[in-house]
């Protein structure tokens, strides 16, 4: 640590409406990691984009290692040593990784050098990754590692990384941080975003935490409690969730047999699930991304038509009915994907709320749509759920990534459904976010709903699930209650649902 | 009927000179959709083109110079739907289709002094000795400079977009043009560049129609072709290797169904005339089965919001 890298001094942005940053300022040290903290919306994300050069700042200036540092657009932040892992939309799908990598580097040398180069780091850094394939085949967890080794390969001095382990497992965490320390070591220093403060305090020397786009404080993690930070962010007391523990009622949900073949030749085929979820219980699935999450959801939600038994609904076969049955007896799901497969990008938030409450909410007759029942239950949600948009009318992909989060569970939980199917409820959104959304979760099986809540997050997992199985390859180990178990033998659930199954069986 | 009337030496050396207007008009729009825009406007600056090129080899006498202005013809017409999608941010669709009906007319109205005029020729490639061999001589050695050029420039898009920095700036803005500008690549200044190229292209493609394939200028006398490089360049999967193919076989099956015709084959003319169209899409629909699709942000209108 010798010395200042960057310093940014009193940086302002306005967009109409919002004042994402108002007189920013904190200093980035060499060689160390840096937090930056905010809810949703706090303006992290536009600073970020100002130091990328993506956005240039009202007022303000910033100073690169005693120089005055407005790069006009990425390619002079890069060239002066600033490199930026994305939270979203910066890879191609229908390149390769190789190709996407190149696109990321000012000078790129030949494809065939590139690619052994790529091979090299990623082995290095322990994040393996083969070149020649393309990236919309790839996991979530792996189109992460492309978009680090891209910025690996640059020899970047300030490596900017919005929300780089929403998407992984405890254990590419770990080796994430290890590289990132490494990183650290050879005097790179990192500007780390991220909404668990448990990392932040086990990885960051320094936190910076903006609350609507103000610096509201600063923090040395490492001697501040995860609490603390959050009540900062937040400006108030936080709320954890808080359950009412309800013995098991009937079994809800009974899925026995199931095997799927994927749709999309990439995905991972379901081999012989077997579960039952009662009334009022939380079943977490945990395991790393790509191990047949999104088949399950689509195998529950109807997405993919299995055999009529192998999924039963209070006693009834609905393994052959298709989504829109299915929400018409209560088996309602949230996937993923927010943009486009939970929410029609460019449709607006009354239109999104129709596509999937219109059965159960009565929000259609005759084939005639009811807007203003339907605009009614679209504000109950954003109200309900604290969607922070100017308006119901706006369209989904304006709202920020845990906005839409948000309102995306809202609109299923608000339906009362029986039966709820969430993959990763809380993905990118804010400490006080999730909290409300798990906390919705709870009150839903309070309520008697049985409950599938996929997630990486096994800390999310443990909080609110009352069993827990973890999903491997496709096969599910055998469930368990998630009060009392350990680590390892969480770990060893994941890594080894072949033998479990043996045990299961 | 005589099916020894037909040479088949003959046959393709003429399916090369049928297929050349296709085919350099299906390169440019491959270029531009490859961008991720959707140009409906190919059969307006073919025509345009083919009047452009037509009038200016006749003032000037000179068929290379009717050429380029052909080319810039089709550029300039392809301006103005540039204009209209990249900055007005208008419907690319809607906008191609006008363009198309603005060729066709603006065409019409330059080309009345130009009916019944006859063009200076082309000289053909003429290499002594290897241009008279039998079969080879007629097929490979003895075409117009422009049927070469499409070949070469066929080879040289598929290489570009293969292997170049700029194909593969080109390919990124086409498949996600938020992540291309989140990258700081000018998508907008891409994607006009691409669209100036695949006029000139198309402008070129007519002009071959009017000096060289058919040497006179009517009224509509691209007849379609813009409409069938469209259809090539999506039934070929966006891939220029099998736009040459498509448009060889295109030009191919109409060569002989002619010929068909002429030598009084007992099949309805009409049957004979549809078959090129027929025969050409099951092909490329069989090979375009695998699971390349269209770019990612085709015909998706870009503006740096965020």
């Amino acid at each position: 640590m010798t010395g200042t890298l960057l310093s940014i001094q009193g940086l302002t942005k306005a967009y109409p409406g919002v004042v994402a940053n108002d007189t920013v300022s904190f200093d980035i040290q060499e060689g160390e990691v840096h937090a930056l903290l905010g809810e949703n919306g706090a303006g992290k994300s536009t600073l970020v984009k100002m130091i990328y050069g993506l956005v240039k700042p009202d007022t303000g200036r910033m100073v690169w290692k005693g120089q005055e540092f407005a790069p006009p657009e990425p390619r002079a932040a890069r060239a002066s040593g600033v490199a930026m892992v994305f939270q979203h939309f910066s890879l191609f799908d229908a390149l390769n990784v190789a190709e996407n990598v190149a696109l990321g580097m000012e000078n790129p040398p030949q494809m065939r050098d590139l690619a052994s180069r790529i091979r090299e780091v990623s082995e290095n850094y322990g994040l393996p990754l083969d070149p020649y394939r393309t990236v919309g085949d790839l996991s979530a967890g792996e189109r992460q590692r492309v978009e680090i080794i891209r910025c690996l390969l640059q020899d970047p001095k300030l490596l900017i990384m919005d929300e780089p382990t929403s998407v992984l497992t405890p254990q590419e965490v770990d080796i994430l941080f290890k590289t990132l320390r490494k990183l650290q070591s050879e005097g790179t220093a990192i500007l780390y975003i991220s909404h668990k403060l448990e990392e932040i305090r086990a990885l960051c020397d320094h936190a910076t935490i903006l609350r609507l786009g103000k610096n509201v404080g600063t923090c040395t993690p490492a001697e501040t409690t995860a609490r603390d930070m959050a009540e900062m962010m937040v400006g108030d007391t936080l709320q954890t969730p808080t359950r009412t523990a309800a013995e098991g009622g009937e079994v809800i949900l009974d899925v026995s047999g199931l095997s799927l073949m994927p749709s999309n030749p990439f995905g991972t085929p379901l081999k012989n699930i077997h579960f039952t979820v009662r009334a009022g219980e939380i079943l977490g699935l945990g395991g790393v991304a790509g191990n047949g999450q999104d088949e399950l959801l689509a195998a529950l939600s109807g997405e993919a038509l299995t055999p009529s038994d192998a999924v039963k609904v209070k006693g009834n076969a609905i393994g052959h009915l298709g989504p829109n049955q299915r929400r018409d007896i209560g088996v309602l799901a949230a996937p993923e994907e927010r943009l486009g497969h939970a929410a029609a990008p460019n449709m607006s938030l009354v239109e999104n709320a129709l596509l999937t409450g219109a059965a159960r909410k009565n929000l259609t007759s005759n084939g005639f749509v009811n807007w203003k029942d339907t605009t009614s239950f679209a504000e109950d949600i954003i109200k309900a759920f604290d969607v922070r948009t100017p308006g119901s009318d706006r369209a989904a992909r304006s709202l920020s990534g845990g906005n839409l989060q948000k309102f995306v569970i809202g609109r299923e939980v608000m339906q009362n459904p029986e039966v709820l199917v969430v993959n990763q409820p809380t993905w990118g959104v804010d400490a006080a976010a999730a909290a409300s959304i798990r906390q919705s979760l709870l009150d839903l099986a309070a309520k008697g709903a049985a409950i599938i809540c996929i997630s990486q997050d096994l800390d999310e997992l443990m909080e609110i699930s009352d069993r827990f199985g973890a999903l491997n390859e496709g096969r599910l180990s055998a469930i368990r209650p998630a009060a009392g178990l350990t680590i390892d033998e969480i770990g060893l659930m994941m890594g080894g649902a072949h033998d479990m199954e043996v045990s299961h069986a | 009927m005589d099916l020894s009337a037909i040479n088949p030496v003959l046959l393709i050396a003429s399916l090369m000179v049928a297929a050349t207007p296709l085919l350099l008009a299906a390169i440019g729009e491959l270029v531009v959709e490859k961008s991720g825009v959707l140009n409906l406007g190919v059969e307006g600056m073919m025509i345009v083109g083919a009047i452009a090129g037509f009038a200016v080899s006749v003032e000037t006498g000179s068929p290379l110079l009717g050429l380029i202005a052909a080319m810039i013809g089709g550029a300039l017409l392809s301006c103005l739907f540039a204009f209209l999608t990249q900055f007005a941010l208008a419907n690319q669709v809607a906008s191609g289709l006008a363009l198309t009906l603005f060729g066709l007319g603006l065409s019409a109205l330059m080309g009345q002094g130009y009916v019944g005029v006859k063009p200076p020729a082309m000289a053909t490639l003429d290499i002594p000795v290897i241009s008279d061999l039998p079969v080879i001589g007629p097929i490979f050695f003895s075409h117009d400079p422009v049927l070469y050029f499409g070949v070469f420039l066929t080879a040289a898009v598929w290489y570009a977009l293969k292997f170049t920095r700029i194909g593969l700036v080109l390919r990124a803005t086409g498949e996600n043009h938020d992540a291309a500008h989140a990258l700081g690549y000018h998508v907008i200044r891409v994607r006009v560049i691409a669209i100036l190229f695949g006029g000139a292209c198309a402008g070129l493609g007519g002009a071959y129609i009017s000096l060289i394939r058919v040497p006179q200028w009517t009224e509509g006398m691209t007849a379609g072709i813009g409409w069938i490089a469209l259809a090539l360049v999506v039934f070929a999967s966006w891939k220029p290797w099998r736009v040459l193919l498509g448009a060889y076989l295109f030009g191919g099956i109409n060569v002989l169904q002619l010929n068909l015709q002429a030598a009084g084959v007992a099949i309805p003319v009409e049957y004979l005339a549809m078959s090129p169209y027929v025969i050409t899409i099951v092909v490329l629909v069989i090979m375009s089965r695998d699971k390349t699709s269209a770019p990612g942000s085709l015909g998706r209108i870009f503006h740096a919001s965020s």
